[in-house]
């Protein structure tokens, strides 16, 4: 599988980190990314990703690309969801495999972090209330 | 020149469509997006906007040719 990739449907987290097998790894580290029923004071009954798939593929290549030349890392595989979400829902998986567990903790920090402000996806969420908005940090 | 452009998100509700052939004498990126800004009454300053030429990273003031895909991408929210 590619490194990065963009999914319409659940991640199958096991076999994510079967990719991630080999007997030169000692620590592999993933993160879950989840839908929550809050944001910001507000209720939210679920959310939708939209993502310009072709430039956030290659983005988030890049970013994994850059993991493995900054960390000592063995690999490292992103999945991010698209379209919509329900509350509880895995909407983004990072996972990395390393000799030490210090790079593996570092590595996906760092993917994680970069994938959230660089990898052009949008979230959308649909409150309580029943407004739906489109979230656009910084403002 | 003709270019097509592409909205995401909060751009795109506010476009009523996801992308459009336009015909311009702009000379990039940031008097496309003002042009745009103007005919769908966007109010996303351009200070916040990336840009995105043919599917890769762009500037701003970088120069478009003709038959170029002109992305506008506001804040990204992924993860």
């Amino acid at each position: 599988m590619k490194p990065f990739a963009l999914s319409d449907s659940g991640i199958d987290t096991a076999s994510l980190l079967r990719e991630l097998d080999s007997e030169r790894v000692g620590a592999v580290v993933a993160f879950e990314g989840r839908v929550r029923d809050h944001n910001e004071g507000r209720a939210v009954r679920g959310l939708a990703y939209e993502a310009y798939a072709e430039l956030a593929e290659a983005e988030g290549a890049c970013i994994l690309e850059e993991a493995r030349t900054r960390f000592q890392i063995t690999q490292a595989l992103c999945v991010h969801r698209v379209g919509e979400l329900a509350l509880g829902e895995l909407a983004v998986w990072v996972g990395v495999s390393a000799a030490h567990r210090d790079a593996a903790f570092a590595a996906c920090r760092y993917v994680i972090d970069e994938v959230k402000s660089r990898v052009p996806i949008w979230k959308h969420e649909r409150y309580a209330s029943g407004e739906t908005e489109w979230l656009h940090p910084g403002a | 020149m003709k270019v097509t452009l592409l909205y995401f998100a909060s751009l795109r509700d506010a476009a009523g469509c996801a992308q459009e052939s336009v015909a311009s004498e702009a000379p990039d990126p940031r008097a496309l997006y003002t042009e745009a800004a103007a005919r769908h009454g966007f109010r996303m300053p351009l200070e916040r906007v990336r840009v995105a030429v043919n599917g890769a990273f762009a500037a701003q003031d970088c120069v478009l040719r003709d038959g170029d895909e002109v992305g506008f991408l506001p804040p990204v929210s992924g993860g």
